[in-house]
């Protein structure tokens, strides 16, 4: 009887003593946390795509409280998201305008030639410090780089050696535009509908030569173009300048290539690519 | 001498990893980057330390002296979980960066059987005070070692071309064992 009370005694004395112990620390080492930043984080998708250009979520929650980032920065959250942190920092959220992935090389297994047989690491960056197997230097590798990089399986890779932006599910992040070692991905608004889907460099006539489908910079969308300066040359491609260019298809008509096309990206949702390729 | 002969010992001869085999769950869930195993050997060298020099004077003050030593096992454990959780709120205070990078592994440590083996083996070896906070500081110095080691290994292999069936946490369970192999090496140290 006696050792029960005294191990019931000693083991509620040393509880206790343990408990003051850690109430007086909880005391003198409480954090001071922004209960708003916690709120904000929770608003945010998560994902730490870096879309809005801080390290991550939190960073970004954090940057928004000490007034260094707008609302509607986050793209991967879309207008809900933007609405949510408005909501939660009660300020308006604005019109924002979502920025969708443009894959700007259109010679894929079918058109663009290939100088070699490539056999080492399959990456893309891997593939461009060999020099690459494609004859065209401008053009993509076809190792889905970019897919690997996209974290909102916004991407794939087609059956011709090509990456498809999903316009429904891009969120603007830019993951594979920075994955990609060609350059070949840009980020547009997505009212941008018109681009010369060719990077080549190469003078018209290497270029049409080892591509099917390259801009050999002859010049008939420059003088089709309606309104002056919206398309020019420059080192062997045609350029848009897409605050000037007219969003219409006059100046893609003659195109002897067809490398310049219009609103063809908004063509392709998830659903429907996944449903062509079955078929 | 008695103090570096401990501490040889406890860090290097039987490191409380490679020999006995104990705190291997944080051995192979901390051990991917070598940053975040530094960080969390650094933690648990704090706790162990902390540990040996809580549970000596409760063991030899209150438990042996009121005739209740069977009690150490509980006894050593609501210490160990109170300690775990002030050095949580510690580093929450002082580094919210290295709180977020261990994340759960943290409140782990209570649950680090090498933490509670530590205590043990003190009160079977009868060591002193000072000899006790030795060997807690010494144990963390080899806990640190061991997974800081395996962590430069897995960041190599990392590149390694692994046959499908040994990945992830088969191949580093033979890494274990092969750590092991070569600590055993060490035993030659001491003769006797």
């Amino acid at each position: 009887m006696g050792m029960i009370l005294i191990s019931a005694l000693s083991m509620g004395a040393i509880g206790a003593v343990l408990a003051g112990f850690l109430a007086f620390a909880d005391k003198k080492m409480k954090v001071e946390e922004d209960p708003m930043v916690e709120a904000l984080t929770g608003a945010l998708p998560g994902s730490n795509c870096g879309g809005c250009g801080f390290a991550g979520c939190r960073v970004f929650a954090e940057a928004l409280m000490k007034g260094n980032a707008l609302p509607n920065a986050c793209v991967a959250g879309g207008s809900e998201t933007s609405k949510a942190v408005a909501e939660i920092m009660g300020v308006d959220a604005g019109s924002m305008k979502r920025n969708i992935a443009v894959v700007l090389c259109k010679g894929g297994n079918n058109e663009a030639e290939r100088r070699a047989t490539y056999r080492g690491e399959m990456t893309c960056t891997a593939e461009t410090l060999t020099g690459a197997d494609k004859s065209c230097s401008y053009g993509c590798l076809g190792l889905g780089e970019c897919v690997d990089a996209c974290k909102f399986d916004a991407m794939a890779m087609n059956e011709n050696g090509l990456p498809v932006v999903f316009y429904d599910k891009c969120v603007g992040c830019g993951a594979c535009a920075r994955a990609c070692p060609r350059n070949i991905i840009e980020m547009h608004p997505e009212d941008h509908k018109l681009f010369v889907y060719c990077r080549s460099r190469d003078k018209g006539a290497y270029a049409k030569k080892v591509c099917k489908v390259a801009c050999i910079a002859c010049g008939l969308c420059v003088k089709d173009c309606s309104a002056p300066g919206g398309i020019a040359l420059k080192d062997n491609l045609a350029v848009i300048n897409h605050d000037v260019a007219p969003q219409n298809d006059e100046s893609i008509k003659r195109c002897p290539t067809k490398c310049i096309l219009y609103g063809i990206e908004e063509s392709v949702t998830r659903s429907n690519y996944f449903a062509s390729i079955r078929k | 001498m008695e103090l570096i002969l401990i501490f040889i010992s406890a860090s290097l001869i039987n490191n409380f990893v490679l020999t006995y085999f104990l705190g291997i769950c944080p051995f192979v869930g901390v051990s991917n980057k070598t940053e975040n195993a530094l960080n969390m050997g650094f933690a648990t060298t704090f706790v162990m330390t902390l540990t040996a020099a809580a549970t000596w004077p409760i063991y030899n003050y209150v438990l042996v002296k009121f005739n209740v030593p069977f009690l150490q096992y509980v006894a050593f454990i609501i210490i160990i979980a109170a300690l775990v959780q002030f050095v949580e709120m510690y580093i929450r205070k002082a580094s919210p960066s290295l709180y977020r990078a261990l994340g759960i592994f943290l409140p782990l440590i209570t649950t680090n059987c090498a933490v509670l083996g530590l205590a043990l083996f003190m009160v079977m070896r009868e060591y002193s005070f000072l000899e006790s906070i030795v060997f807690g500081f010494a144990t963390g110095v080899g806990f640190t070692l061991a997974i800081v080691m395996m962590s430069g290994i897995r960041e190599e292999l990392e590149f390694a071309d692994i046959p499908k069936h040994f990945q992830g946490i088969s191949i580093t369970l033979i890494i274990a064992g092969m750590m092991a192999l070569a600590f055993m090496g060490f035993a030659g140290l001491i003769r006797g």
